[in-house]
């Protein structure tokens, strides 16, 4: 839990100081262009001579903001869907079960893609496009698991004192359906910082001259003979914080004993 | 198991539901769609064509209904500026896609099977730690990264394969690669951890000691049990592969439906998207249900219920 704790401390540092005033991630340089690493500019420039470090800090604010934002919004979203199903069965469940189905049959990067490429890139567009993808898991989780607990004593109990649905719903089943959720969402924070980068990658996300790893990339591809570092940097950072989130997800998986997901 | 007849309804009931979902993303574009094509200059009367040609003209329920009627005959539309059929098009560019899936589809057999296998067979020894550590950096690594760096390695350093198109003989090793890491990684966890699980049954323990040999055990008895739940993964990992196509398809300048969905999506050709997403969609439902079917088939505990 250690490594994968520093990684993930190193992303919230390096995102804070991406909104530092003094940091100057879209200034053009054209006499400075394709730099090496060196002590003036530590992650070297790019082909328009702006400095690396600056627009890697400044993308490391973008993915974290997405990916949190994302996740959140995914799983209060799916959690809400899911314990409606669950808790009240019936045709309300029959529908909902029949939706997720649905959303299941997309394969979520794809559905992300053609959501981004309807409603046009940007950050707002972006964190849309994932939620539509991303509540589904949560839903599916959770309705399952409240399916089981819904004919637990403690549940009848609290139905039979006259207690309001909502209050149910909230007291008595959702702070026990949410240990698989939290471990949802720590690969959720893995999977939204690869596909946001995937659409930026793409075009698709976070428009020029604003920086994101995967724009990074995007560009940095076209100049792989003459200035690797151009995807190497936002490449690793990317790695390490997908490997990190994932690595997080096992441990919290192994911690709160919640067994066999289809995914790792 | 449920029956044959229930399976077929379930499945066109999920068919129709993702194909209307595919209909509605064309109602999200967001102000006139006319206007997203032809730019806010264009002239009355070709607004008014386009507008006919998108079938903007009538009410949703009517587009959704001709929607339908077009798709159970196999038509798709039409590409807004390549004066084609989305689905002539399509099959252009199908082949190319299937190859390169294919082709990850084998390398994911060929790495994850024998890897998996050996990580049970030595479970906390060094095969196993080797096993895990590939398995969390390849889902860990965005095959959008991988793709320059292998072309990088392999083609700049070494020189070994051509960095793009599919014209070349051996073109298709790093973009098959990229493609099928991650879905290799998740196959060899997945190999082993249903390796182990199956470890503790008790046939397993007859089989020992009626005198079997490690190998004959494995091939006789854990391997059959283990496989069928990787089945059904490697099923819903093939609609993963073919969404992850796009993007390597983009890499490699591979000329597949991913690449054509891309230059649709910038030239914004509707029709084609809506196509594309269409057809993957479908394809994974498909994948998805041969999968279950394959498992019922091979196995005797759920086959003899059907």
């Amino acid at each position: 839990m250690r490594l994968p704790g520093l990684i993930l401390a190193t992303w919230l540092i390096m995102a804070l100081a991406g909104v530092m005033p003094w940091l100057e991630p879209n200034r053009v340089s054209l006499p400075e262009i394709f730099m090496l690493p060196s002590t003036a500019h530590w992650l070297g420039t790019d082909e328009l001579g702006r400095p690396v470090l600056d627009r890697l800090l400044s993308g490391a604010g973008v993915s974290l903001l997405v990916a949190f934002t994302t996740v959140i919004v995914s799983a209060v979203i799916g959690i809400t869907v899911g314990l409606t199903a669950g808790y009240f069965g019936g045709l309300t469940d029959r529908v909902i079960s029949r939706l997720i189905e649905v959303f299941l049959a997309f394969p979520g990067m794809l559905l992300a893609i053609a959501m981004a490429a309807m409603i046009g890139p940007g950050i707002d567009n972006v964190i849309i496009a994932l939620a539509t993808m991303g509540w589904v898991g949560y839903a599916r989780l959770v309705r399952v698991q409240v399916l089981s607990l819904r004919d637990r004593e403690h549940v009848l109990a609290a139905i039979a004192l006259g207690r309001t649905d909502l209050a149910i719903m909230r007291r008595h089943l959702l702070p026990l359906v949410m240990a698989p959720v939290w471990v949802e969402a720590s690969f959720g924070v893995a999977g939204a910082v690869v596909a946001e980068a995937g659409l930026s990658f793409l075009g698709l996300g976070i428009q020029p001259p604003d920086a994101s790893w995967g724009g990074m990339i995007r560009d940095g591809v076209r100049y792989l003979l003459v200035a690797p570092h151009l995807v190497l940097a936002p490449g690793i950072a990317l790695f390490l914080v997908v490997l990190a989130a994932n690595l997080f997800g096992d441990a919290l998986r192994d911690r709160l004993d919640v067994t066999s997901r289809s995914r790792p | 198991m449920r029956s044959l007849l229930e399976q077929l309804l379930d499945t066109l009931i999920v068919l129709f539901g993702v194909s209307t979902l595919v209909f509605l993303l064309l109602v999200l574009i967001p102000g006139d769609p006319v206007d997203v094509v032809l730019g806010e200059s264009a002239q009355a009367a070709d607004r008014e064509a386009m507008r006919t040609a998108l079938g903007l003209d009538r009410p949703l329920w009517e587009r959704w209904g001709a929607f339908y009627l077009d798709l159970l005959r196999g038509d798709l539309g039409d590409s807004l500026l390549r004066r084609q059929p989305v689905g002539a098009l399509i099959l252009q560019r199908l082949p190319a896609t299937l190859q390169l899936a294919a082709a990850a589809f084998v390398l994911v057999l060929l790495v994850a099977l024998p890897l998996g296998v050996l990580a049970a067979r030595h479970r906390g020894r060094w095969p196993d730690r080797l096993a895990q550590t590939f398995a969390l950096v390849g889902v860990s690594i965005p095959n959008f990264w991988l793709g320059p760096l292998l072309v990088l390695l392999f083609s700049v350093a070494l020189g070994w394969t051509p960095v793009s198109g599919n014209q070349e003989p051996g073109s298709l090793i790093l973009p098959a690669l990229t493609l099928g890491l991650s879905m290799a990684a998740i196959t060899t966890r997945m190999v082993r951890s249903s390796l182990l699980e199956i470890e503790s049954q008790h046939f397993l323990r007859t089989a020992r000691c009626k005198g079997l040999s490690e190998g004959a055990v494995m091939w006789r008895h854990s391997l059959p049990n283990a496989l069928l739940p990787v089945i059904t993964v490697l099923g819903l990992q093939l609609g993963g592969l073919l969404a992850g196509a796009v993007i390597t398809e983009v890499v490699f300048a591979w000329p597949g439906l991913g690449s054509l969905m891309v230059d649709a999506i910038h030239q914004r050709d509707y029709p084609v998207v809506q196509g594309v997403v269409l057809v993957i969609a479908l394809g994974y439902v498909l994948a998805n249900r041969a999968a279950d079917l394959l498992v019922g088939r091979l196995d005797p505990r759920i086959a003899g219920k059907a």
